[in-house]
């Protein structure tokens, strides 16, 4: 599969904050990609980044294999977006919107395509009607008709379901698959929540403080089978020590707040519980981890 | 790709009321102006007059033609104008960031460059059709209203008096000065527009550098006729009148087609133009080093 | 020898008054030849220069008609035409009717050698105060004359003849004129700095001002409506 979004070592300071720091990850062709994270984790400012918006401080973008500093133009005719709110021309109506921003994408669109595209996001019978008269459920569909008038090959849509009711995020919920498994597009959706990215995103990511904590495929990470395991005692550093020496070593993963974790089958945690037992280490707290949303909570309370 | 922008941009501009409002209160101004010189002329033009009454036979109803209350009203209403560009120019791009739609558009391929050009343009194109509409209000209205004869220009310490076929082509150069005269306020309002965030900020800004560089030069003091004054664009954005300020042979009577000192307009106007290409060099530049956040 | 000394005296006792006689004949002489003009409009051309006004070269039309009506128009144009214009006439000084004229001698104006005379109006309902004509005695025209008024300070005529010297009417006329101070208060026209204003002498108070009027054609005697000096 070809890569599409490929980030290395992105890093941004806005004077002494640093919003993202030394992000890479990779976003393969065809892939709804999530893009995990607490408000304020780095999202959005990656996201503009990706769009040319906000200058990076040290990294590299490539977007279809493409530098996006030397390429901007090709990358961006091929790319569509929604970032935060899709606020768009009040005073104008939402044909008129879709207009401007097919002739800003260097596309040539039809009357008839832009009429598609409203029927595509269910605005066609108000596609004369100025936007300030729309609700936001509406603005946010005809924020997508927008970024995808000129057919984008790599669609990144920011928090596309902010704000939407039950209903509205169902609909966009369907309008992604339907982009991706039917129209063969390529996805980077973001969203502060798990249980989104659970239903549409094949592959994702979580980023805390602007740093990666996770990046893979949603199904193996929320595999039933294997559990993350957060161990508490009162000897951390000689714990961790200990278990290094032995065949649990290979399950160990990065430590959070004072708490070992380790990804193991839940089978295995039994038999894991005796060893320690065994080991003379001093147990705290044993505890599953049983979806990747108690993984998430874990880190974005941390 | 930069006339399709220019066409956006100026599409949106015209898709706002705001944009009416201007040329709504231009032709308001005038027409009360117009109205006002109808009733009460002859006392406007004694107030020039008054002291060379003894002197001379005014013939104050032919003085007061309709190139002379077009004079007047652009002398009244250009001053304020500088208001009405910095509405539109103000908020070209912090409108934009204000409206979160700034996102949008920087995320398209185009350049920033072009973006900002492309608003310039905009701005420069709304400049000169408030100019025109200025014109075809001020100008043939005032014509129609008051009819033709010579124009009499009142200076502060002489007059000028010019054939009326000598008076058409000022007016258009007067205008066409004055669109850089009012470029110049647009640059400025674009450039602070390009720092800003919401759109009042630039507005004011801009009205209040215009205010503060007029009352510095009509304070008329030495250490800012010296040092400021020759430089303030203020100062060269009257230049508009210079064209109604006409030339005389060693006879004393003027030369038609004449402009006095016609090298201190070509000066006003580079001075302007340099203003601009200024405004605009650090508008391109804050506006390709902005990180774009709203 | 008492004789001769008695006849002296007397002589030089009555030549003023014998000369005020002459002057007197002059005058009449020169009126007769001006009263031959009944009324005229003439056509010309009018330059301006007084220091504060900008003027193009204007066609006027001047119209006259016995015996003190004159007026100059600028009927295609606006002009400023001096309120002393009106002394163009030389019927407000020779048809004065009570004055004491008095024999200033000779003076060469424009290379012609003309009579001086004096003239102050007896009459205080005159206009004018005083006059001085400067007359050519042998073509009976007035060259010059200086005009002190009550109210519109002093006007210097200079007057040159040629295709109308036989009517009395020049062909040119230089008149000169005291101005006022002209400056509006600052701010009121906002001003554009072209640089000009540094070259004009900062005072420009009590000026002379000029205006010339090169006639190009006269109509005497056809008729004048009295409408036009309305």
């Amino acid at each position: 599969m070809s890569e599409v979004i490929r980030v290395k070592q992105l890093t941004k300071d806005f004077g002494d904050f640093r919003a993202v720091n030394d992000l890479s990850f990779t976003v393969g062709q065809g892939q709804v990609y999530g893009f995990l994270g607490q408000n304020g984790a780095g999202k959005s400012t990656t996201i503009r980044m990706l769009l040319t918006l906000i200058e990076p401080t040290a990294g590299e973008i490539e977007i279809f294999g493409m530098n996006l500093r030397k390429h901007r133009r090709e990358i961006l005719r091929q790319t569509g977006a929604i970032i935060e709110k899709p606020d768009l021309y009040k005073y104008l109506t939402a044909k008129e919107n879709l207009r401007i921003f097919s002739r800003l994408s260097g596309a040539k669109v039809t009357e008839q395509q832009i009429m598609d595209q409203l029927a595509l996001v269910g605005l066609a019978g108000r596609s004369d009607s100025k936007v300030k008269t729309y609700s936001q459920g509406m603005k946010q569909r005809l924020g997508l008709a927008a970024a995808l008038i000129h057919n984008p090959g790599l669609i990144i849509l920011d928090e596309p379901t902010n704000g939407l009711d039950p209903q509205g995020i169902a609909d966009m919920r369907n309008l992604i698959l339907h982009l991706s498994h039917d129209l063969g597009k390529t996805l980077l959706v973001s969203s502060h929540l798990l249980s989104e990215m659970e239903m549409i995103a094949d592959h994702m990511i979580i980023i805390h403080k602007g740093r990666k904590v996770v990046e893979g495929i949603v199904d193996e990470l929320l595999n039933p089978e294997k559990s993350m395991v957060e161990l508490v005692t009162a000897d951390l550093p000689g714990t961790l020590n200990l278990l290094q020496q032995t065949t649990w070593a290979a399950m160990l993963k990065e430590p959070v707040n004072g708490t070992l974790r380790l990804e193991m089958n839940k089978a295995a945690i039994p038999e894991f519980n005796r060893d320690l037992v065994e080991q003379g280490i001093a147990v705290q707290s044993l505890r599953p981890m049983n979806t990747l949303e108690d993984y998430f909570l874990s880190l974005t309370k941390a | 790709m930069f006339i399709d922008l220019l066409k956006i941009e100026l599409f949106k501009i015209f898709k706002r009321p705001r944009t009416f409002i201007a040329f709504g209160a231009i032709a308001v101004i005038i027409l009360l102006v117009q109205f006002a010189l109808k009733v009460n002329g002859k006392d406007f033009v004694q107030f020039y007059t008054d002291s060379q009454a003894d002197t001379f036979d005014i013939p104050y109803e032919k003085i007061l033609n309709g190139y002379f209350v077009c004079v007047a009203v652009l002398h009244m209403i250009l001053i304020h104008v500088p208001l009405l560009v910095a509405l539109i120019a103000g908020d070209m791009i912090s409108g934009e960031a204000g409206l979160g739609t700034l996102r949008l558009i920087a995320g398209k391929p185009v350049t920033r460059t072009q973006l900002i050009l492309a608003k310039f343009s905009a701005s420069t194109v709304y400049v000169i059709l408030l100019l025109v509409w200025m014109a075809v209000f001020a100008l043939l209205g005032s014509m129609l209203i008051f009819g033709t004869e010579d124009l009499v220009v009142f200076r502060e310490t002489d007059m000028h008096i010019m054939k009326s076929g000598d008076v058409l082509w000022r007016f258009f150069a007067a205008f066409v000065f004055a669109a850089l005269a009012l470029t110049t306020i647009a640059a400025m309002a674009l450039m602070f527009s390009v720092f800003s965030e919401n759109s009042l900020g630039p507005i004011v800004a801009t009205v209040c550098v215009v205010i503060v560089f007029t009352i510095v030069q009509q304070l008329r003091v030495p250490v800012f006729e010296e040092t400021v004054n020759p430089w303030s664009f203020t100062t060269h954005m009257l230049g508009w009148k210079g064209f109604f300020y006409v030339d005389k042979n060693a006879e004393g009577a003027t030369i038609a087609g004449s402009v006095e000192n016609p090298g201190s307009l070509v000066r006003s106007g580079l001075i302007l133009t340099g203003y601009i290409v200024l405004f605009l060099l650090i508008s391109i530049r804050g506006f390709n080093k902005k990180d774009i956040l709203s | 020898m008492k004789k001769m000394r008695v006849l002296f005296l007397l002589l030089f006792l009555a030549a003023p008054a014998l000369y005020a006689q002459e002057v007197r004949t002059l005058l009449q002489q020169v009126k007769a030849k001006y009263d031959k003009v009944n009324d005229y409009t003439a056509t010309g051309k009018m330059k301006t220069n007084v220091i504060f006004i900008k003027a193009p070269v204007a066609t006027v039309k001047v119209y006259y008609k016995r015996p003190d009506k004159l007026k100059i128009k600028n009927e295609s144009g606006v002009s400023f035409i001096p309120k002393g214009s009106a002394n163009v006439n030389m019927n407000n000084v020779l048809g004065l009717s009570d004055y004491e004229a008095v024999d200033g001698g000779t003076e060469k104006i424009a290379g012609i050698n003309c009579r001086v005379v004096k003239i102050f109006p007896l009459s205080d309902d005159e206009s004018i105060t005083r006059s001085t004509l400067y007359i050519d005695e042998t073509k009976l025209l007035v060259m010059k004359s200086v005009i002190s008024t009550k109210e519109n300070g002093t006007y210097e005529l200079l007057m040159s003849y040629k295709q109308y010297a036989e009517w009395g009417l020049p062909d040119k006329v230089e008149l000169t004129f005291n101005t006022r101070d002209y400056k509006l208060p600052k701010g009121v026209t906002i001003d554009y700095d072209n640089g000009s204003g540094k070259d004009k002498p900062e005072d420009a108070k009590n000026k002379k001002g000029k205006v010339e009027i090169a006639y190009s054609s006269y109509i005497i005697n056809k008729g004048v409506p009295d409408s036009v000096f309305n």
